[in-house]
């Protein structure tokens, strides 16, 4: 994802004077040819992050599109306030780019694991919240975020994920893409996890179940209409993402249902428990530990749908 | 000469009318800050009469000159010189930080005509300065941008990282403003986090420094107008000043960073400051 960004913001960067990227003295080996190619928009604000967001915020109410960039929660619980009231509050025409979402830096341990920013940043005022699916979404977000006139939070994973899309892909921001369709569960994913959840979806076939599956890629605003269609059209839904189950996609996912949904449905979110993850390991090894590997997330939907079941006959007789 | 005394008896007249809107608003509200308010005001007298090059017409002309009132929690004498400069109309002074009013207790852009940003979290005037201080010189616009600071949010890292920030990339377009009056929310400031020696620590960080008596109407005048005080670098006016000044019983004293005038302290105020009620 991060080398789908890059591309992206490169090409928006020659297309559009106003791009600028400001980093925080992170990026080796991939911010350098930005930096070559447009020098007087680059700035390496140095370690200082609450700087880097206030002055982000200063060069967009000054007309520039500005790019803030650095890993994991640097450029959003460092300076939270900044993001509150220099950005959100004015509107600041301001793109937060955090690599590493979820447990991509996984063996760097737990301050390096981004595993409640979407919960966090999702309830921030104005800001808007991307997780692209895979690096296909990733270069699409970043166009579309580009455009989006105010504040966006960009969540990327890391470097070289496989794509899940293949050619042309319709997104907007808001707007869920169906990456395929099944009439018995809908599986909803967020972030990286979307070739997880299309694997997941393949194993569920040879058992005989047919899944739908959407990459949830905003997260804030969140896609009602695809969620309520699929509450209504598969009965069962399942959250999934690299990030606490508290307030995050399944939080939201789970808000939107309980109050608008027109009848009881089977709902569950996979994601993180709510605990610091002090093991080293890979993004692997952690994604599985925690439950989020696809033979284990198959076993967890085949059982909550059984449950479900053996409870309705049981009612019924 | 007769011109220029004519002139000053202005910007001190300004001042004064900073003070009493001041008061007015902040006994109406019982709201707090009004020695913070005070120490300030032949400051911003100077910068909306002699200094910034904006334009009550125009408060979003591109070309005008950025003030950030950073320690946001002084906004009353920030309204009132921005009423007084015909931003908006000085009825609205009126119901500041009452209910449904669009003037609150911390500086508030939204709907007011020459508020830049809206601060009152201590600490994020001076980076938002920087981002636009280094857009206009990478757009080779000729404006300045003025921060004022408290010496209370010195004690927040973040200023100090844009005083880092300015000092490396020379920007010779931002003058920051502390209105170093000595006591903070609790204290002193020696007593609660000692900033000295406070005019060497930006000196160190690649600022050109001047301090200066920030009561003193031409000396603040000479400063601003002259700035940058060193070639190729950012300025810090580091402007000693009194709390509650202008007023002789609130005159250094840490009980009006919180306290607002009742009605006999009003009258006594307001006859010192030369107002009628």
């Amino acid at each position: 994802m991060r080398g789908a960004f890059f591309r992206a913001l490169l090409e928006l960067a020659e297309q559009d004077d106003r791009v600028q990227l400001v980093v925080g003295d992170l990026g080796f080996g991939v911010v350098e040819e930005f930096a070559r190619r447009f020098p007087k928009r680059f700035l390496n604000a140095g370690v200082a992050e609450q700087n880097m967001t206030g002055i982000a915020a200063g060069m967009a109410l000054s007309g520039k599109i500005v790019f803030t960039y650095s890993i994991a929660n640097f450029p959003i619980l460092r300076c939270l306030e900044q993001v509150r009231n220099d950005v959100c509050y004015h509107n600041a025409n301001v793109k937060i780019v955090a690599v590493g979402g979820g447990l991509a830096y996984g063996a760097l341990g737990a301050t390096h694991h981004a595993t409640e920013d979407l919960a966090i940043l999702r309830s921030l005022p104005r800001m808007v919240v991307v997780a692209p699916g895979d690096p296909v979404e990733t270069e699409a977000a970043t166009r579309a975020v580009t455009a989006h006139a105010g504040p966006c939070y960009l969540r990327l994973g890391r470097a070289g994920e496989a794509n899940v899309h293949h050619g042309q892909i319709h997104f907007q921001l808001g707007k869920a893409i169906q990456v395929r369709d099944g009439k018995d569960l809908t599986l909803i994913s967020t972030g990286g996890l979307l070739e997880t959840a299309v694997r997941v979806a393949e194993s569920l076939r040879h058992t005989g179940l047919r899944t739908r599956v959407l990459s949830m890629h905003t997260v804030k605003p969140l896609d009602s209409d695809a969620i309520l269609a699929a509450a209504r059209e598969t009965g069962a839904i399942f959250t999934l993402e690299e990030h606490s189950r508290v307030g995050g996609l399944g939080g939201a996912v789970a808000e939107r249902l309980a109050e608008v949904s027109e009848g009881a449905i089977l709902f569950k979110r996979f994601g993180l428990p709510s605990a610091f993850c002090s093991v080293a390991g890979t993004q692997e090894y952690l994604r599985a530990q925690h439950g989020l590997s696809v033979e284990s997330l198959a076993v967890a939907i085949r059982s909550k749908l059984e449950k479900n079941r053996t409870l309705t006959v049981t009612n019924a007789g | 000469m007769a011109e220029s005394q004519a002139e000053s008896r202005d910007v001190s007249s300004l001042a004064r009318r900073i003070r009493v809107q001041a008061a007015q608003m902040i006994h109406r509200a019982k709201s707090s800050h009004l020695g913070s308010a005070f120490s300030m005001a032949e400051l911003l007298a100077v910068l909306y009469a002699k200094i910034l090059r904006i334009d009550p017409e125009r408060p979003n002309w591109a070309e005008r000159d950025r003030f950030i009132l950073s320690k946001g929690h002084a906004c009353a004498a920030l309204y009132a010189v921005l009423a007084e400069r015909g931003f908006f109309p000085k009825e609205w002074l009126d119901d500041f930080y009452q209910d449904g009013a669009r003037l609150a207790g911390h500086a508030t852009h939204v709907g007011v005509p020459g508020i830049e940003v809206s601060t009152g979290s201590l600490g994020h005037g001076l980076p938002i300065a920087c981002g636009m201080a280094l857009a206009g010189k990478r757009d080779g616009c000729g404006y300045r941008v003025f921060a004022m600071l408290s010496d209370g949010e010195c004690d927040e890292g973040s200023t100090w990282e844009a005083a880092l920030f300015a000092g490396h990339h020379r920007l010779d377009n931002l003058i920051a403003i502390v209105d170093y009056n000595k006591i903070q929310s609790l204290g002193t400031v020696k007593e609660v986090l000692d900033l000295e020696p406070f005019a060497e620590k930006w000196s160190a960080f690649g600022w050109g420094v001047r301090e200066i008596d920030g009561h003193d109407l031409d000396q603040i005048e000479e400063t601003l107008a002259s700035a940058p005080a060193v070639a190729n670098k950012p300025t810090c006016v580091v402007a000693h000043t009194v709390k509650g000044k202008g007023v002789s019983f609130m005159e250094n004293k840490l009980l009006w960073h919180y306290r607002a005038p009742d009605r006999e302290e009003m009258t006594k105020a307001l006859a010192e400051l030369g107002a009628e009620e």
